[in-house]
């Protein structure tokens, strides 16, 4: 059988709009991924926490809040805390083109803005999944 | 009903020139439905019940049942008042942005507060950590809240806060600032959103479970009903639950159940429908479909009026009103070719004033991208200007009725919205269908089902499925709140708190808890103690907490 | 593996979390755990939590958790919660954590989403093995939160030592429910979201249902009202779940035994299936005869065996 990837996908901080998570939480299901979804206002150790538990290939956080360079920076800095940098970060949200260079460079792997295609997303989430396999 | 022979000459026309033309071209689709689903017809007919029933389906502006309006005049007598939502960093930069708007000609101020502040903790808070003043002005004590107003005659302006859950802390600094400045609560013109049911379902700023969270409502709504009497308590919101992916109808469907929930509720607590409900404001989205837009604020109003009619059995015209505020569908609008935005915009404006609405927020093109510029805010406010004053539509009062189209899906969604009323009383009301899912579970069916549809190229979004520009390098000057808001807020609650009178602090938090624990007591004036005494708001609603708990959503 | 173990043994949650992910994927490797010597353990306690969709399980659970906590901070719990995978996609959205996610940073608790892989309705595979895993690694109770619409039930009765069935006023037809096999499989009834109105008429009717029909093993099991949103009827619960365990304790320990033998059967069994698997894909010619009528299904069946063990001869008869 082939081993099924798992995605945990999440909103950090205190935006509670969650109709992009819950999206791309669909269109990922229906590419076969099992994803666990964490619901709103969660804090960054409880999300990491989770993705932990349900040992996760991929971690995707959605924000509108603007508190994204904050945010993104404490997962990554507590997935690297716990040994799990292998997690791959990936985001979306109100993020404006600049700051999706800087969170490039902190170590999220992907960042999918508004109108992003699902077929994108997917294709993107599959090379780069892809390529922590061959690693 | 169509006359007899209006239904011959259709059917002669469909036999030669359609067919004609059919043969000749097919249509663009299969079929054509507005973008909640409403199947739309080649062409409409016209409908004798219109002229039959006029008076009982549409009747006269700012008569029962309101179809065409809550005023005798609407815009001859008075345009719609241009709020444009703002708020950001500090109270000392959002209250620069305030003078500004004013001076460019807004009508009234619109304050969007921070996510720290929605949810009722202090900008020294560590889940603050990252948000203060991202999202909106960041308000901690009534310092905050003398800044934002500073140069501000509140007897002059109307002021609407977009606060929920912590609405009775704001609202209570809202009257303190007032009082400095020597204006009576009596004289104090504005809203408060209020509306803690779509918290639950479409926005997430809840603090605590429903029930005691309702009471608040009621205690709001008795205070101000007394003391005052200027002030919309409760603006009772569609656009989240339509920015969250609900369909026109579900968008009426949902305020119109969240409605009747607030008014049982202030009923049962006591309170006379007439003295209440004629302060009870609503707010819903306009997006792109101009015409079902259109129709959905007629049917909101109609049905509205008949709600409060026949349900509750009001007496006074003004409770059966249904005064609305709009803001144009930030979710439509797109991160790229941003510059599409602006007409897009201007689109919703226009449904939004030819629905007949009392106030207008227009979106900047920057929407998708962050909080607006200066000059894209600018240009929004213009947008609306235009509209008023260049296209005139707004001489004329309701201008699309009578259009077969128009009254025909004005009938369609007060009938789904009627059907989905029904449902959630089956149900035994919103907060059972709340904890249900049921509401939850339909927008995000509706999300779903839009998103598939734009991906599938079922609808067209220009620049993003469709009209492209792979290249493309969005070059704009996008609005950036500093890094330091955190620090300068958490300096300033540190000198408020160093200069305040405890004793009186801690006695005030204690009246407030009290209050909490008594049902019948009203918590607006201990509250209002507790804000003149410059306890914060993570305080206060800290003393709430303890007694009524916290939501554990998700 | 031994590793991985050691490290979970030691308090290493992604250690632990890992492990399970390789149960999930290959339940037979559950043989590999318990080597010369070592028991096949169990989780102290194995409670079952079913019920049909919208009545509240996870934030029942999550209740449980909170009060077991308070009461007992040296105790550890896990829970697996059990959702369905898509028929069409094959992925899943695990949405039960979202109500769990206060207890996220709890040292004494592990939650763990699982989808179900098409078992019709049933249970993920790999659960048995990992709770085999949750008892090497001392967790003294496992809550098993699963989808209820019949299968499911009959599979977690099998696994777990105590079946707690939940249903809630206003959600469905509660009787029928019992008739669809419930009544026999349910160690505790639950009417949950007892704050709404008809949740004592629904006790009244389970209990008419549970009186009418033959006591099993145990007494009859006891109809509890529970209101996870007010906090009330969580202390019944627990109690009840105490009392119900020491009346089927006997029961509880024969399962046990059969069960180790039937975890060791199924490991075999899935492992040789699997082999079997590979085998038949470089063998595709059975098949095609198969189908086409050149061979009746007992000749296939002894092909096949007999390559899968001129493969293992032709390794030198190691794998």
């Amino acid at each position: 059988m082939t081993r099924k990837k798992r995605i945990l996908v999440g909103k950090a901080g205190l935006d509670g709009h969650d109709r992009g998570a819950r999206y791309v939480a669909h269109i990922l299901r229906d590419a076969g991924y099992e994803v666990i979804y964490t619901g709103i206002r969660r804090t960054p150790e409880q999300i990491v926490e989770a993705a932990l538990q349900e040992d996760v290939d991929a971690l995707g956080l959605s924000l509108l809040s603007g508190a994204h360079m904050v945010l993104f920076k404490k997962v990554l800095d507590l997935l690297a805390e716990r040994g799990a940098s292998d997690i791959l970060v990936f985001g979306g949200g109100t993020i404006p083109p600049g700051d999706v260079e800087a969170l490039k460079k902190m170590g999220v792997k992907a960042v999918f803005t508004p109108g992003t295609p699902a077929a994108e997303i997917l294709a993107e989430l599959e090379r780069l999944l892809g390529e922590k396999e061959r690693r | 009903m169509i006359p007899e022979p209006v239904a011959e000459l259709k059917r002669r026309w469909e036999r030669e020139t359609l067919k004609k033309a059919l043969e000749k071209a097919g249509e663009r689709r299969e079929e054509f439905r507005t973008l909640s689903g409403i199947p739309v017809e080649r062409v409409y007919l016209p409908d004798t019940s219109i002229l039959e029933d006029y008076g009982r389906k549409l009747g006269m502006p700012g008569e029962y049942p309101f179809t065409r309006g809550v005023q005798a005049t609407m815009y001859r007598g008075r345009l719609w008042t241009m709020r444009q939502y703002a708020g950001f960093s500090t109270a000392e930069e959002s209250n620069r942005r305030y003078r500004y708007l004013l001076e460019q000609g807004s009508t009234g101020l619109s304050v969007a507060f921070d996510l720290p502040t929605q949810v009722g903790i202090d900008s020294d808070h560590e889940l603050a950590l990252g948000e203060v003043g991202k999202v909106g002005v960041a308000v901690d004590t009534l310092a905050d809240m003398e800044e934002l107003f500073r140069g501000i005659p509140l007897d002059k302006v109307s002021t609407s806060m977009t606060i929920n859950s912590p609405a009775a802390v704001l609202l209570a600094m809202y009257i303190a600032v007032g009082e400095k400045q020597g204006v009576a609560p009596e004289k104090l013109r504005g809203t408060i959103q209020n509306d803690v049911l779509k918290e639950y379902f479409a926005r997430g700023t809840y603090i605590f479970p429903p029930r005691p969270s309702l009471r608040i409502v009621a205690d709001i709504f008795e205070y101000c009903a007394e003391r005052v009497p200027r002030w919309n308590t409760i603006s009772v919101s569609g656009y989240h639950a339509r920015e969250a992916g609900a369909t026109a109808a579900e968008e009426v469907g949902f305020t119109l159940a969240d409605g009747v929930c607030y008014v049982e509720t202030a009923l049962e607590a006591g309170l006379e429908l007439d003295r209440f409900a004629p302060r009870i404001a609503f707010f819903f989205a306009a997006h792109t479909d101009l015409f079902e837009e259109v129709a959905k604020f007629r049917a909101a109003r109609r049905l509205w009026a008949r709600l409060m009619k026949e349900r509750f059995g009001a007496k006074d015209p003004r409770s059966m009103m249904l005064r609305f505020h709009t803001q144009t569908g930030g979710v439509t609008l797109t991160a790229q070719q941003p510059d599409n935005n602006v007409v897009r915009v201007t689109l919703q404006a226009l449904a939004a004033v030819l629905g007949g609405t009392q106030s207008l927020h227009t979106n900047s093109k920057d929407e998708a991208l962050a909080l607006p510029s200066r000059e894209a805010v600018t240009l929004a406010l213009r947008t609306q200007q235009i509209v008023a004053h260049e296209s005139g539509v707004a001489n004329t009062v309701d201008p699309l009725a009578g259009s077969f189209f128009v009254e025909e899906l004005t009938d369609r969604i007060e009938e789904e919205a009627r059907g989905i009323l029904e449902e959630i009383d089956r149900m035994g009301g919103m907060v059972a269908a709340i904890e249900r899912g049921y509401v939850q579970n339909r927008i995000e069916r509706s999300a779903y089902l839009y998103g598939k549809s734009v991906e599938n190229k079922e609808r067209i979004v220009v620049g993003v499925n469709e009209f492209t520009d792979p290249g493309e390098k969005v070059e704009m000057d996008l609005f950036r709140v500093s890094p330091q808001v955190r620090e300068k807020q958490v300096e300033k609650l540190r000198a408020v708190k160093a200069r305040r009178d405890g004793k009186a602090v801690a006695r005030a938090l204690e009246a407030v808890r009290a209050a909490a624990e008594e049902d019948g007591a009203n918590l607006m004036p201990p509250i209002l103690e507790a804000v003149k005494a410059y306890a914060t708001i993570g305080e206060i609603c800290g003393e709430l907490r303890k007694v009524f708990g916290e939501y554990q959503g998700g | 593996m031994k590793a991985l173990l050691e490290a979970a043994r030691r308090g290493d949650r992604r250690a632990l979390a890992r492990l399970v992910s390789l149960l999930e994927n290959e339940p037979g490797r559950v043989v590999d755990l318990f080597g010369k010597g070592v028991e096949w353990t169990s989780p102290g306690l194995t409670l079952a939590v079913t019920g049909p969709p919208g009545v509240g399980k996870s934030t029942f659970v999550s209740a449980l958790l909170g009060r077991l906590r308070e009461k007992n901070p040296s105790g550890r719990i896990a829970v697996l919660a059990v959702d369905p995978t898509s028929p069409y996609s094959g992925g899943a959205v695990l949405g039960d954590r979202v109500r769990m996610m206060e207890h996220s940073l709890d040292e004494g608790v592990f939650i763990r989403s699982f989808a179900n892989r098409g078992r019709l309705g049933g249970l993920a595979p790999g659960i048995r093995a990992v709770l085999r895993l949750l008892g090497l690694t001392g967790w003294d109770l496992a809550l098993l939160e699963t989808v209820g619409v019949g299968q499911s039930e009959v599979e977690a009765a099998s696994v777990a030592d105590l079946v707690a069935v939940l249903l809630a006023p206003g959600q469905g037809d509660g009787v029928q429910m019992l008739k669809a096999g419930l009544l026999e499989t349910a160690d505790l009834f639950v009417v949950h979201k007892a704050d709404r109105p008809g949740a004592d008429r629904m006790a009244a009717e389970i209990r008419a249902a549970l009186d009418m029909a033959e006591p099993g093993e145990g007494g009859r099991p006891p109809v509890l009202l529970v209101s996870s949103v007010e906090g009330r009827g969580v202390d019944a619960f627990l109690a009840a779940l105490e009392a119900r365990r020491k009346d089927l304790a006997e029961r509880i320990r024969r399962r046990r035994e059969g069960a180790r033998e039937e975890d060791a059967r199924l490991a075999l069994l899935h492992e040789a299936g699997a082999r079997l698997e590979k085998v038949l894909e470089g063998k595709r010619e059975i098949l095609r005869a198969l189908l086409s009528g050149g061979m009746s299904l007992e000749a296939a069946v002894e092909e096949l065996l007999r390559a899968a063990w001129g493969e293992e001869t032709d390794k030198g008869g190691k794998p």
